[in-house]
């Protein structure tokens, strides 16, 4: 209907009523389109206790019915929903298949693109084999679960005449109908902007060379729990809305108002930047639909949102609804996507003890183009936070080890002699060394 | 209506028949020259037929839910029975008419 094309909808399993509450769900008005000539509905009802058959028959009065409804909205697309339950209401299968043949000959002829719905079979594409002799192209869809979660999916089985993506694809059924999302293309051609931007802590960005990350660069923050993973990312989404940018940010862990309020306790206020329409949170929980399905929500939403910064806090509950293999495959198909977009993107990662988090990251860092470690050593009875550049690709990045406080007024980066270097709170400071003030 | 009447005695019910053709076929004149004489032997003097073109009148299709062709519809007495195909097999069409017992 997008295209202007009026269609012809027959269904033979639900009634004009019933399809039109269905879909009314995905965002089809179809008493609407039904109404302004551009879609026609015929429920096409077989009841087999109703019928008596008797000698030679053929379907001639579907044809009719579908060609008078072709006739009166014009129609270039006809939908045929299920047309397999004729199967159980008519005995006689031969006449049946040849006369189904014989009805998408006909529309072929018609010159009307037909989309023919059917359930899957028992070790074939369809029930009654109908694909086989058919159709142009077969596409299946499929509901895998796996883990307790489940996954739609769609595969181009066939496509006369075309090159078509042979892989399976995961869809989404929502309010705005169906979405599929194509695996991104896996080709390196991602373009190098020159442009830094701040990661909203002057001593991060001193530390990056004095000038922040690369627009479009993609971050890894690492840190056991606790080590302010967070807060580095709420920092440097809070520097971002102060430029103007739009910034999207997918919460795995705690809701909006746990954020914000959390974030609050150190200084920064993210609530204006959401009322203000710079700032977009999208919480979902990781166990609610499988990775392909949450790689298509986040596709969807940052087309939705169009950001030039992400934020995905952590990207390790994701391991939750997912193998190692598939969170890196999903995860390098978001950067990947990211990448092309140009949009900056930090991902927080929950490192799980205290050793060795270089190792067990090591599958995803290679995608990062800039990695922070964040962690909490115990000296002398006190914890002690640390960070530091792991690397950084394209620019100098010191080496060192700082020391840092989280304080009500925000992450703050001790000098080596341990008093503090910088903040980043209130007013648009956003230059490394505007304001150094010393003592604690 | 002639509910009463069709209750006590189903048999002497009148017979409202509708035959569903698309054109002049001879798959449907077959069937239309098989129902007459089915009527006129099992139902003489209480039935009518009415034989519906869909090749004119396609709009007619839906309202009997019809599908295949031909179609006969027996609108009285109720229930409405549909008895698709040539009408060759009069048993069947009996049957489907509830003028006998099924076997």
């Amino acid at each position: 209907m997008l295209f202007g094309e009026p269609g012809v909808l027959m269904t033979f399993e639900e009634n004009a009523e019933e399809i039109a509450s269905d879909v009314a769900s995905l965002g089809f008005d179809l008493p609407e389109l039904v109404r302004s000539g551009k879609l026609a509905v015929d429920y096409v009802r077989v009841e087999r206790a109703e019928i008596e058959e008797t000698g030679e028959y053929d379907l001639e009065g579907l044809f009719v019915r579908l060609d008078y409804a072709i006739r009166t909205v014009g129609a270039k697309r006809v939908v045929l929903d299920t047309i397999e339950s004729l199967f159980a209401g008519l005995k006689d299968d031969g006449i049946l298949r040849s006369e189904l043949r014989r009805l998408f000959r006909w529309l072929k002829d018609k010159g009307v693109t037909a989309v023919i719905t059917g359930e899957r079979g028992n070790g074939l594409l369809t029930k009654q084999g109908l694909e086989e002799y058919v159709s142009d192209a077969v596409i299946l869809l499929d509901h895998r679960v796996h883990d307790q979660v489940s996954t739609r999916r769609l595969r181009v089985v066939k496509y006369r005449g075309s090159h078509h993506g042979t892989n399976e694809y995961p869809f989404l059924i929502d309010a705005n109908g169906i979405s599929v999302l194509p695996v991104s293309s896996m080709a390196l051609a991602h373009s190098a902007p020159l442009e830094r931007i701040s990661a909203g802590l002057s001593g991060v960005d001193g530390m990056l060379g004095g000038k922040g990350f690369y627009r479009g660069s993609t971050v890894l923050v690492t840190g056991t729990a606790g080590t302010g993973k967070t807060s580095l990312a709420a920092h440097f989404l809070d520097a971002a809305c102060r430029r103007g940018e739009r910034c999207l940010c997918f919460l795995f862990e705690e809701s909006p108002k746990q954020l914000i309020r959390n974030m609050r306790s150190i200084g920064v206020d993210l609530e204006p930047w959401i009322a203000a329409g710079l700032l977009q949170f999208h919480a979902d929980r990781p166990s609610r639909y499988g990775l392909e399905t949450h790689l298509v929500t986040m596709h969807q939403v940052v087309a939705d949102f169009n950001p030039t910064i992400t934020v995905i806090d952590p990207i390790t509950n994701l391991m939750t609804v997912g193998t190692y293999m598939d969170v890196q495959a999903m995860l390098t198909r978001m950067i990947d996507h990211l990448k092309t977009l140009n949009i900056t993107a930090m991902l927080t990662s929950l490192a799980p003890g205290q050793t060795d988090i270089e190792r067990t990251e090591t599958m995803i860092s290679s995608l990062m183009d800039t990695w922070i470690v964040l962690a909490n050593d115990e000296v002398a009875g006190h914890h002690r936070r640390g960070l530091h550049v792991l690397k950084s690709r394209g620019m100098s990045h010191s080496n060192e080890r700082r020391e840092f406080v989280l304080t009500d007024s925000g992450f703050t980066l001790l000098d080596a002699d341990g008093l503090r270097e910088s903040a980043d709170l209130g007013g648009p400071r956003l230059h490394e060394g505007d304001v150094r003030h010393a003592g604690v | 209506m002639q509910v009463s009447r069709s209750a006590a005695a189903p048999a002497a019910a009148m017979y409202q028949l509708r035959l569903y053709v698309a054109g002049q076929t001879p798959k449907s004149i077959l069937a239309f020259t098989n129902l007459k004489q089915i009527c006129e032997d099992h139902l003489q003097g209480r039935y009518e037929i009415e034989v519906v073109d869909l090749m004119q009148n396609p709009q007619l299709a839906q309202g009997d839910q019809i599908l295949a062709l031909p179609t006969l519809v027996r609108r009285l007495p109720e229930p409405i029975k549909k008895i698709i195909g040539d009408l060759s097999n009069t048993d069947r069409v009996l049957v489907g008419l509830d003028l006998r017992e099924r076997r």
